[in-house]
């Protein structure tokens, strides 16, 4: 019984790495190329703000596959590979070495780039950003202990790696354009939190401010905030958001709308093309409307649904956002993409950097943030997905059993 | 039968475990976790196979613990990986009951 089609991905990363071991899992027995313009196979992103940074695991450990468990699953990887065009009449791709491939099916799971800081002086050697391992790896060569680094957004990516750095001896400070960190995803009582938490271990947070520019002389040795102050720095990271990678499905003609459309089964509007992950517009059932989430979670569970999808066997994808975030020695993680509710509920010890705080919206959960409390979040996803009404007094009293509210 | 290699440690009371409440126990540098399924004790190892974690301050549900980072879930009863991102399984440890003690049989320190 052998199969003779060719199964093609293009982006070895979080959510390709996930396409590639569906096909194998799921039985698929024809031929499976997964290509990357990274030189590293499929790796895991989270550790790269973190564990990698801190220099305490190694390249190989946040591969999904080591290279020998890639090779008996029989997948083809081409590595430092880019796909500059599909041809979707043809089936074939094109690489930037010129290669053509045809394919039977075509998954795309490009991801998405940094965001880059418009100023003067952003392309001096020390201005780093962080997405990829060779990121974090120069940030790791390029810190010294008491280094002063200088980290553009007071996002999740400059909160983390400000973490990091201050831990590897640096002094970090973080500018942020908004009025609060962090501001796109929580309430401005977390903001509020973060900033307490991250001024209490030593990061200089600066809001409601930029950088003007940056200076040196052949390498970065300051920066100059508006009014002409500067600050004395030799590292800097910039975390302003991403782009998603579309241009590639944009020239082949597929729907893109803030992304690569797809459907609950992460099909494109090609029938034999899917995509994946941070690249894709996707719809939720759940939350009513269509999302592009950059998260671990969508890029393992969505690159499932498309390798399953590239077989006809899909079911349709659809669960509650879920995110974390790990800074000094708080675990942050996240449920549902709120944007108004009615009233909030905190679980726990705010002081103690250990509760979580439910949003609520016609007396069911409508999202949540934890600190130091998975646990409780974990049943709050679940009372969530099964829309159970619960009452913010009920969630507050610290007698009552969370589990409890699920079995009622 | 028991194996000569395996030794015994009391390691928590019956009461101290429940049925939504693991617990988190140490023997030597072993980090082992205790559960309570259908009235009998289980214990697995409590660290993550996909990532640093401790299962047991994870979430229960239809005889599946749920790692509080990534959400892989395990078989409680036989430690089996069941869903990504883990592919590796929890490692299963025998236990006894004596009167209230729970007891878990490791492997004896090698001298």
């Amino acid at each position: 019984m052998s199969d003779d089609r060719t199964f093609v991905i293009i982006g070895a990363s979080q959510a390709g790495g996930w396409v590639a071991q569906t096909l194998r899992n799921e039985g698929f027995e024809g031929k499976v190329i997964l290509i990357g313009e990274e030189p590293y196979l499929p790796y895991e992103r989270p550790p790269l703000s973190k564990a990698a940074l801190l220099g305490e695991v190694t390249v190989d450990s946040t591969y999904f596959w080591q290279a020998d468990a890639l090779k008996e699953a029989d997948i083809e990887v081409r590595l430092n590979t880019r796909v500059t065009a599909i041809d979707r009449d043809a089936k074939e791709i094109e690489t930037d070495g010129g290669e053509r491939i045809t394919y039977d099916k075509l998954a795309i799971t490009t991801g998405a780039r940094v965001r880059k800081l418009p100023i003067e002086g952003a392309d001096l050697p020390g201005v780093f950003y962080l997405r990829t391992m060779e990121d974090t790896l120069a940030i790791r060569e390029a810190v010294k202990d008491g280094t002063t680094a200088m980290i553009v957004g007071g996002g999740w990516i400059g909160l983390e790696c400000a973490a990091t750095l201050t831990k590897l001896g640096c002094k970090s400070i973080v500018v942020e354009a908004a009025d609060r960190l962090c501001g796109r995803a929580v309430t401005p009582e977390i903001s509020d939190w973060m900033l307490n938490f991250h001024t209490g271990h030593d990061v200089d947070v600066r809001l409601s401010t930029g950088i003007e520019k940056f200076e040196g002389d052949g390498k970065l040795e300051r920066a100059v905030l508006p009014g002409g102050d500067s600050i004395d720095c030799s590292i800097a990271v910039v975390g302003i958001g991403v782009i998603p990678n579309v241009e590639l499905a944009q020239d082949a003609g597929l729907d893109i709308d803030n992304g690569i459309v797809v459907d609950e089964r992460a099909c494109t509007s090609d029938p034999v093309i899917v995509a994946a992950g941070d690249v894709t517009n996707h719809p939720n059932d759940l939350l009513g409307r269509r999302i592009r989430l950059e998260s671990y979670e969508n890029a393992q569970n969505q690159g499932i649904t498309a390798g399953k999808a590239m077989l006809g066997t899909a079911e349709p994808y659809s669960e509650i956002p879920w995110f974390w975030s790990d800074q000094f020695d708080a675990n942050l993680q996240m449920i549902g993409l709120p944007q108004d509710w009615d009233e909030t509920a905190t679980r726990g010890d705010v002081a103690a950097n250990e509760f979580v705080t439910f949003y609520l919206k016609d007396g069911v959960i409508d999202g949540a943030i934890s600190v130091n409390n998975p646990r409780d979040l974990r049943v709050g996803k679940r009372l969530m997905q099964g829309k159970k009404p619960v009452s913010a007094a009920e969630l507050e009293d610290p007698e009552t059993k969370m589990q409890a509210l699920l079995k009622r | 039968m028991t194996d000569a290699n395996i030794e015994f440690h009391a390691v928590a009371t019956t009461a101290e475990v429940t049925e939504d409440e693991p617990k988190a126990v140490s023997i030597g540098r072993m980090d082992i976790g205790i559960y309570k399924l259908d009235g009998e004790f289980y214990a697995i190892d409590d660290i993550c196979t996909h990532a640093y974690a401790c299962m047991t301050d994870g979430y229960i549900d239809d005889g599946q613990i749920e790692c509080p980072l990534h959400g892989a879930c395990f078989d409680i009863k036989t430690g089996k990986a069941l869903t990504a991102p883990a592919t590796i399984d929890l490692r299963p440890y025998e236990i006894k009951v004596e009167g209230d003690q729970i007891m878990v049989g490791v492997p004896k320190a090698e001298d």
